[in-house]
């Protein structure tokens, strides 16, 4: 297996969804080839910060939608009824 | 919802402001801009208080709007023009012609658990979020932070789920070329 062959399915052998065989393989290429043992590591980090950027406890979750806003909402509504 | 569905204008407020608030932050994200977020939200209430009859009670409310909030702001997102993108191919691992990376990846010198406690960490990932070409920004908001399910993606997106997958993928590795120089174990 080459790098480009790991790497191109490396979300597929993260999720899961190889055979045993394909997974036999994947394990094979990582235990000679620190530098896909890196590229998982950083993919997988990757993730976690984009998820993270948006959905950390210290980002600010808005409670409540601008007052304006919801006066626009439910005028627009009134005129719809 | 026994008063929404009998119109009750306290109940439609108590609604947005319940509700209002997370949906706009999906909104947001999707769209990038504020202005456009506001304007999807309040597509998306006002589609929501049409349909409102037709909520079978199956999926939480929270749920439901959450996807009719998704909808509107993709919609609204297909209408806008498009800025120049960079290709996403430019963003991609490259390979010598024996398959092996042409640069060997480094791990980098603090994990994510550990980078994402900084709000500047988290500002610059939304900034490189946001570089990327938008069918593929567009997929990783709505799988890895909004959490929807491949399937679920594809349908809002029109697309078939193999679609969503590659997108997924590439979009993941864009990121991580963007994360690279400033992570890597070598970066001064």
């Amino acid at each position: 297996m080459t790098c480009r062959e790991f790497i191109d399915f490396l979300m597929q052998y993260l999720g899961g969804e190889l055979t045993e065989a394909e997974r036999a393989q994947f394990d094979a290429h990582l235990a000679e080839c620190p530098s896909c043992v890196s590229y998982m590591r950083t993919y997988e980090a990757t993730i976690k910060l984009g998820k993270g950027a948006f959905c950390h406890p210290d980002e600010p979750v808005p409670s409540d939608v601008p007052k304006q806003l919801v006066e626009a909402i439910l005028s627009a509504r009134g005129k719809r009824v | 919802m026994e008063r929404l569905r009998a119109g009750d204008d306290a109940a439609y407020a108590e609604l947005l402001r319940s509700y209002g608030g997370r949906l706009l932050a999906t909104a947001r994200r999707i769209l990038a801009n504020d202005e456009d977020a506001q304007d999807a939200v309040q597509d998306a209430f006002l589609s929501a208080f049409r349909a409102i009859d037709r909520f079978d009670g199956k999926s939480k409310l929270y749920t439901w709007l959450h996807r009719i909030a998704t909808n509107a702001a993709l919609m609204k997102l297909r209408s806008k023009k498009r800025s120049p993108e960079r290709p996403i191919e430019e963003l991609l691992p490259t390979y010598l012609e024996d398959g092996h990376q042409t640069r060997s990846s480094q791990d980098w010198r603090e994990t994510a658990d550990v980078a994402v406690e900084r709000q500047e960490t988290r500002e610059m990932v939304r900034r490189l979020i946001d570089q990327l070409p938008e069918n593929y920004r567009t997929v990783l908001v709505l799988r890895d932070i909004e959490e929807l399910g491949t399937e679920e993606a594809a349908q809002l997106l029109g697309v078939n789920a193999g679609v969503v997958k590659t997108r997924l993928h590439r979009a993941r590795q864009a990121l991580r070329t963007l994360l690279d120089p400033h992570f890597r174990g070598d970066h001064a």
